[in-house]
């Protein structure tokens, strides 16, 4: 396995009315596990479904039902932790987290308190090119969602839908090693990015499958490193936590707002309160939640209905063996195979699909030229045309096709551009375009030096003044070209140019 | 005694108990015996020895991923005060 060395980012600095301010950040994401059934249940965890049609009788609460794991949930669980080079817990447990909500038909969400199912690991969150933050995780536990609550159908009631109730949820906590609102945005980013090429999470923000809390305090500088020495968290500040973020951008603003407003709290000589609080996006602040103080009081035991989960060590190394190369290792990899450079292969390796396109079109080929031609001529084109990579016009093997003409020097860059565009437009074999259309570079040198003297003889003053400046031999390659529609090989009118203006 | 007046209190609304004020001493008095005992209990010492899951010798049950279930949106909302439009239909909660 290959690393690329690296250096943690700057935290970010925020002045005040009394010094610098630094931003302490610490996630709870929650990723739903992509499976067909729900943890506990065997309804299903398709999305945008008729409301409590995807509920079972065990979902809804109902008196006698009793919670069976799917097994598949774990292994997912277990993939992500494996993914994020963390400890698997062979013995985990299950308990109760008791609160009341109309979405909650149980009184209690099933989670994992004392004994999560996986341990410590790490996402290394990348900023830029050699800049990155290795975010320490603390744990992932396995959970139940609750339901969906609607406030906004009628005036005096509240509607409830129960089709997420129960589906799996991976929540994985991070320590607090996230240090401003950019690199916050990014460790979601990555962290998406893994789960989706582990297939864990579907990575879907807008529909909820990926939901974070976010924990905001500020120190002083040099608070922090004395926290990082000594792990005691008295160095660091309150915190306040903000919930049930969607966005990378509302992230962001919300940290921005959220530690702004502990500054002026504390500069003002006040302190702050542990709380909850929510993001408001339309007035861009946060604000508490006012929930009762007994809305903490989650009373956690273990459920008695579930045993502990106990699984075996060549379960987990099967699961193991079957990961897939991750992003870190991916990209790595392209940078050394391919001689790319680090941002080509960060663009390359964002998703799994586009890594498997670009290999695709660089087996057996010039990767730089293939990065250079998948980057900027086909993403470049999609990302214009808002159009996915799954519904890319011009395939793997037609843009190979077109970097192997420009490879055998049957057409020149230039013409393969509008080879390209050809493609994209009607589709079709490119070697085969090219024959049919004459777009052949034209190699054979008697037809490029006729083309030379035709336009030498048409403009002898121009060749007068050449003899005296040898760089106005480009507006003599620049001509030809022009006359041959841009089919002559560059360079060999270029020689004959010269030669023929004795420039030699 | 372990748990006072107000803790009954406390607890009984955390579970969404009604509890007339003048049942509170007796409750609190109840629940503050459970304790003791649990506290005589507590005196044995159990170092080294697991605790027990359960009283026969078997695994959590697993159950393999697919769809067995669901598709029964009437007999969800069979009971359901009300409901609307495939919802239930409850008092306003805001936060």
């Amino acid at each position: 396995m290959t690393e690329l060395t690296y250096t943690a980012p700057k935290p970010k600095v925020i002045p005040g009315a009394t010094g610098d301010w630094e931003i302490v950040i610490g996630m709870e994401v929650h990723a739903q596990v992509k499976s067909e059934a729900k943890l506990f249940s065997g309804a299903s965890t398709k999305f945008g479904a008729e409301p409590n049609s995807n509920v079972s009788l065990v979902d809804a609460a109902m008196p006698g039902m009793l919670p069976v794991i799917n097994e598949y949930c774990v292994e997912q669980a277990v993939r992500t932790g494996l993914g994020l080079k963390a400890e698997i817990n062979l013995y985990s447990r299950f308990d109760r987290k008791n609160y009341f909500y109309p979405d909650l038909p149980q009184g209690y969400q099933i989670s994992q308190l004392y004994h999560p199912i996986v341990g410590e690991g790490e996402v290394l969150v990348d900023m830029e090119p050699g800049v990155a933050r290795r975010v320490r995780i603390e744990r992932i536990h396995l959970e139940q969602d609750a339901g969906k609550s609607v406030h906004d159908m009628d005036p005096t009631m509240s509607f409830v839908d129960l089709n997420r109730t129960g589906v799996a949820l991976m929540e994985i906590v991070s320590r607090p090693d996230i240090r401003g609102p950019e690199e916050a945005a990014e460790y979601v980013r990555k962290l998406r990015q893994i789960l989706r090429y582990l297939g864990t999470c579907d990575g879907n923000m807008q529909e909820g499958s990926m939901r974070a809390d976010v924990n905001v305090s500020v120190c002083r500088p040099g608070d922090y490193e004395r926290y990082q020495e000594s792990q005691d968290f008295s160095h660091l500040g309150t915190r306040c936590e903000i919930k049930n973020m969607n966005s990378m951008r509302f992230i962001q603003a919300a940290i921005e707002y959220e530690a702004r407003r502990q500054i002026a709290i504390l500069e003002d000589g006040g302190s702050i309160d542990q709380e909850t609080r929510l993001y408001d996006a339309a007035k861009n602040e946060t604000r508490s939640m006012r929930s009762k103080e007994e809305a903490h009081d989650y009373r956690y035991f273990p459920d008695p209905d579930l045993l502990p989960l106990e699984i075996d060590q060549a379960w987990v190394d099967e699961i193991g063996a079957g990961l897939p190369e991750l992003p870190d290792e991916k990209r790595a990899r392209f940078v050394l195979d391919f001689g790319m450079t680090e941002y080509d292969a960060s663009v390359l390796t964002a998703e799994v699909a586009s890594a498997d396109f670009f290999e695709k079109v660089a087996a057996g080929r010039d990767g730089k030229m293939a990065a250079n031609w998948v980057i900027n001529e086909l993403f470049g084109r999609l990302n214009k045309e808002d159009i996915a990579l799954s519904d890319s016009p011009v395939s793997a093997e037609q843009l190979g096709g077109i970097i192997d003409l420009i490879g055998q020097k049957v057409i020149s860059g230039k013409i393969a551009k509008d080879l390209f565009e050809i493609v994209w437009t009607e589709g079709g074999d490119p070697a085969k375009i090219v024959e049919e259309r004459g777009m052949k570079q034209v190699t054979d040198t008697g037809a490029i030096e006729a083309a030379v003297d035709e336009i030498i003889a048409g403009n002898p003053a121009q060749v007068e003044k050449a003899k005296g400046n040898p760089k106005l031999a480009g507006w003599f390659v620049g001509q030809v070209m022009k006359a041959t529609g841009g089919k002559a090989n560059p360079q060999a009118v270029q020689d004959i140019v010269r030669s023929k203006l004795g420039l030699e | 005694m372990s748990i006072d007046i107000d803790t009954a209190r406390r607890v009984a609304h955390l579970a969404r108990i009604r509890v007339e004020e003048e049942r509170l001493p007796h409750l609190a008095e109840q629940l503050s015996s459970v304790l003791d005992f649990m506290e005589q209990l507590n005196e044995v010492d159990v170092d080294g020895i697991e605790p027990m899951t359960s009283v026969t010798p078997m695994a959590l049950p697993r159950r393999k991923d697919g769809v067995t279930d669901g598709g029964i949106q009437d007999k969800v909302l069979a009971n359901a005060p009300d409901a609307r439009e495939g919802f239930f239909a409850v008092p306003k909660v805001v936060e």
